[in-house]
């Protein structure tokens, strides 16, 4: 008797545990060296944390696999006035806790991406106001007319009002300060993919959105992603290869053979439009962290011309970065408007004739400084960095290297608190180089520690939104570069070639900006 | 040695002859296996002592270095030269040299860790041993608490606490002061017990009431009669604790929480070696994880070798 009694039972626990998984999730599982720095939307401009906004969150304006601009949240736009921009918004779409999206919610979050601790200012520059015509229907009134403006909102990221105002959001985390907040854990877009669960440097595990409204278009079938940043490079192939994960967004250079010759597996290639540099503190009056005291050696710039002619790009390219990368003379990588091929020339890698300026400058014996590096945000940046200390020591600068994670990296450049730093720079949003030249060489630019300041440069860089033919507005970019490279405010290196590491079962497009978009893609089981 | 430890103060022209016939080194030179672990301790020892003389490069020298030598092979292989015997890495190093200058820091560290956690155990031991009291129960029971944490965790914590505590400019220069600290403190207790237990059979023989009676003080006692007679297992536990501390340093530095790749130890060299196993540069690893095994294995055996002479109780 009692044998039947549990066996049935038996048969019941059978018929669960056989039932349930007739419908098998499509789960895409992910991997790359650093995680988003937070979620929320507005308070950082960095690669990978733009890469997971995007999954949730979306502009009005977004961008197709091939770079192009296509309606996202809003479906036209148009200029009504020369200042007057008219965005005519998407009905029908709901955040993802299913409150509506409306004007409201537009207006509201460009005064976010405004306000003082939102690293997206430089993309609402030249906005007067952003006005609600009707409730689908925006108006962004410019202080100058700005041909360019839907290309700038593109990582403009559209928030709730209603949740940011329930949840004391109301204004982008400070990163620099490492503020706490609710948005940095949790997410609410209207975007293709919703947040399930996120454990910072740990995992992110996003599911499916199945009311997106753009599932016709981007007919993706992924219903769940795991993301999982792991940064010892061995470990990280290692998942690939053994198939723990589909799809490695930064495979070690060094791995991409292996990676294409192993079965099942396979590796896309694309130029990046980002270019790796190196910037040098040349206002201060004392570097913090050199031996020379009282002055500050790269304020000469005999001393910065010497630094650069000891970099033996092509060592590095060969060496470091296998093949791929391409050597760069400035900071405007190739697909970017502004790039001009005259002036991606380099200074000639001689060492001797380093030596002699160094003498010249009245440094026979060198100097020491210490140089400030990521070591989990570009491809093989700290290898790149013991790189150059080699052959800045060659010279007889003595480099002391201090690489440390982005997330300890960018507030030092950030917070200007950097003698030497590398830092990589592209223009993944607009695809135009005015942006670069705002934050990168303008005296007042967010992301110039140098110190740089030069009236002439300066003036030239704010006259640009005015120049609206694109002929002309590439001269004036060509003439401000040949002011900066003269000056040598940079050390270019080498524009970025990306390549991802996948599964074969995998299917989606790579992008030169390196931000994959799971809404591409499609998973065979 | 036997009986030698009442009469500390003599030696002379007989203690070589002395030597010769002793049962140390007669059972040294009857094991073989003892033989060569000496030998390739003594060689690697040497050849590591000596490497700012003796190294074919200057491998931190960066005048001297050029990145496009990075990631030659192994003389023997194709492409390989004489000028790098065990090729070079990723920064164009040699191998060989780089190693030399390694296993220098991974000894350096070992022998001073081991030297600190000896001294501080062996301190403890005795006191608590001959004191006994409120003392003994203290340390004994600190030494109980520590021991049921694996020691390489100790290390870890000590370790992550001086990083948070020091200035990150300071850590390429002091990390090396901080490790010796971690593994040191890491493994005083074994010190402690063994010295402790021996200190209580020492202290009621009748050297020590004799001693006291003549009216010594306790520290003259401790250090002048107990020492030396408790120090051969001591003697013991610090050879197999060098090969210990060297491991425990390779593992702290292998974690990415030791030696900076600036200043690399055999464990830092591993580490940065294997982020090329999958491309195929297998001698930028390979290399200095044969020569910290040979390490280890050799000193580990003159450890065991010691043991069985010296202290057949711990056999």
């Amino acid at each position: 008797m009692k044998v039947w009694k549990y066996s049935g039972a038996l048969a019941l626990v059978l018929a669960v545990v056989f039932a349930v998984p007739a419908q098998a999730e499509t789960v895409l599982r992910w991997s790359s060296q650093g995680d988003a720095l937070t979620l929320d939307p507005h308070s950082q401009n960095e690669g990978p944390t733009v890469t997971m906004s995007l999954q949730m969150y979306e502009p009005l304006v977004g961008r197709d696999s091939s770079m192009k601009k296509q309606p996202a949240l809003a479906t036209s736009w148009s200029l009504t006035d020369p200042n007057t921009w008219q965005f005519k918004l998407r009905q029908g779409v709901a955040f993802h806790d299913g409150t509506p999206f409306t004007a409201a919610d537009v207006v509201f979050s460009f005064q976010r991406a405004a306000s003082d601790s939102s690293d997206f200012k430089p993309n609402t520059k030249g906005i007067v106001s952003v006005e609600a015509v009707d409730d689908f229907t925006v108006d962004i009134v410019l202080e100058m007319p700005n041909p360019l403006l839907p290309d700038q909102i593109t990582n403009v990221f559209i928030m709730s009002k209603a949740w940011a105002e329930a949840n004391n959001v109301v204004e982008p985390q400070d990163y620099k300060q490492q503020e706490e907040t609710y948005a940095i854990r949790n997410a609410n877009g209207t975007g293709p993919f919703k947040l399930e669960l996120r454990e910072p440097d740990i995992r992110t595990v996003l599911v499916r959105n199945d009311e997106w409204w753009g599932l016709s278009r981007d007919p993706h079938n992924i219903d769940r992603i795991e993301f999982r940043p792991i940064s010892n490079k061995a470990t990280r192939v290692a998942a690939l290869l053994s198939g723990e994960i589909d799809f490695l967004l930064d495979p070690p250079l060094q791995d991409l053979k292996r990676i294409d010759g192993t079965s099942g597996l396979k590796t896309l290639r694309v130029n990046q439009m980002r270019t790796i540099f190196l910037g040098m503190d040349q206002g201060v009056a004392e570097l913090r962290t050199s031996n020379v005291k009282g002055k500050n050696p790269f304020a000469d710039l005999r001393v910065r011309r010497a630094m650069y002619q000891a970099i033996d790009i092509e060592a590095i390219r060969e060496k470091v970065m296998r093949g791929l990368s391409i050597p760069a003379g400035f900071v405007v990588p190739p697909g970017v408007n502004g790039h001009t091929p005259a002036r991606d020339a380099r200074l000639p890698y001689d060492p001797a004739a380093a030596k002699a300026l160094l003498a010249d400058a009245g440094y026979p014996d060198g100097f020491s400084v210490r140089l400030d590096c990521p070591n989990n945000r570009y491809n093989n940046d700290e290898r790149i960095c013991q790189a150059v200390v080699g052959m800045f020591g060659a010279i007889g600068v003595d480099v002391d290297l201090d690489a440390i994670r982005k997330s300890l990296h960018f507030p030092k450049i950030e917070n200007r608190e950097t003698d030497f730093y590398l830092l990589g720079w592209g223009a993944p949003s607009t695809l135009d180089a005015q942006l670069t030249f705002l934050l990168l060489t303008h005296s007042k630019g967010e992301w110039n520690p140098t110190g740089y300041s030069n009236p002439k440069a300066d003036a030239l860089i704010e006259a640009l939104p005015i120049e609206l033919d694109l002929d002309k507005r590439n001269a004036k970019m060509a003439e401000l570069w040949k002011i900066v490279q003269d000056d040598i405010v940079y050390l270019p290196l080498h524009h970025q070639v990306i390549s991802w590491g996948m599964s074969d079962k995998l299917d989606i497009p790579i992008v030169p900006n390196n931000m994959p978009q799971f809404r591409w893609a499609r998973l065979a089981s | 040695m036997s009986g030698a430890a009442n009469d500390p103060g003599s030696a002379g022209a007989g203690a070589i002859r002395r030597l010769l016939d002793h049962d140390l080194v007669y059972s040294f030179l009857s094991s073989p296996l003892t033989v060569v672990a000496a030998v390739v301790t003594g060689v690697i020892f040497i050849a590591t002592g000596l490497a700012p003389w003796l190294a074919p490069h200057e491998p931190f020298n960066p005048a001297t270095l050029s990145l496009m030598d990075a990631f030659t092979v192994p003389a023997w292989m194709d492409g390989g030269t004489s000028r790098y015997i065990l090729g070079t890495d990723d920064l164009g190093r040699d191998m060989l040299s780089t190693i030399m200058h390694g296993a220098r820091i991974s000894i350096i560290v070992g022998f001073s860790a081991v030297m600190l956690g000896m001294t501080l155990g062996v301190g403890l031991g005795v006191l608590s041993g001959y004191l006994g009291g409120w003392f003994e129960i203290v340390v004994m029971r600190l030494a109980d608490i520590q021991l049921t944490i694996p020691g390489i965790l100790v290390a870890l914590l000590i370790d992550g606490i001086a990083r948070g505590l020091l200035p990150r400019e300071q850590h390429a220069d002091l990390m090396i002061y901080v490790i010796i600290l971690a593994i040191g403190l890491s493994d005083w207790p074994q010190f402690a017990r063994v010295t402790r237990s021996a200190t209580l059979v020492e202290k009621r023989l009748d050297y020590v009431a004799a001693a006291r009676l003549t009216g010594i003080g306790p520290m003259t006692i401790m250090i002048r009669h107990i020492l030396p007679n408790v120090m051969r297992p001591v003697l013991v536990l610090a050879t197999v604790g060098l090969a210990l501390a060297i491991i425990a340093e390779a593992t702290l530095s292998f974690l990415g929480v030791g030696m900076p790749p600036t200043t690399p130890s055999l464990g830092t060299l591993i580490r940065v070696g294997g982020d090329f196993l999958y491309s195929g540069e297998w001698w930028i690893t390979l290399f200095p994880a044969l020569v910290l095994v040979t390490l280890v294995l050799a000193v580990n055996l003159l450890g065991d070798w010691l043991r069985d002479a010296l202290d057949p109780k711990l056999r």
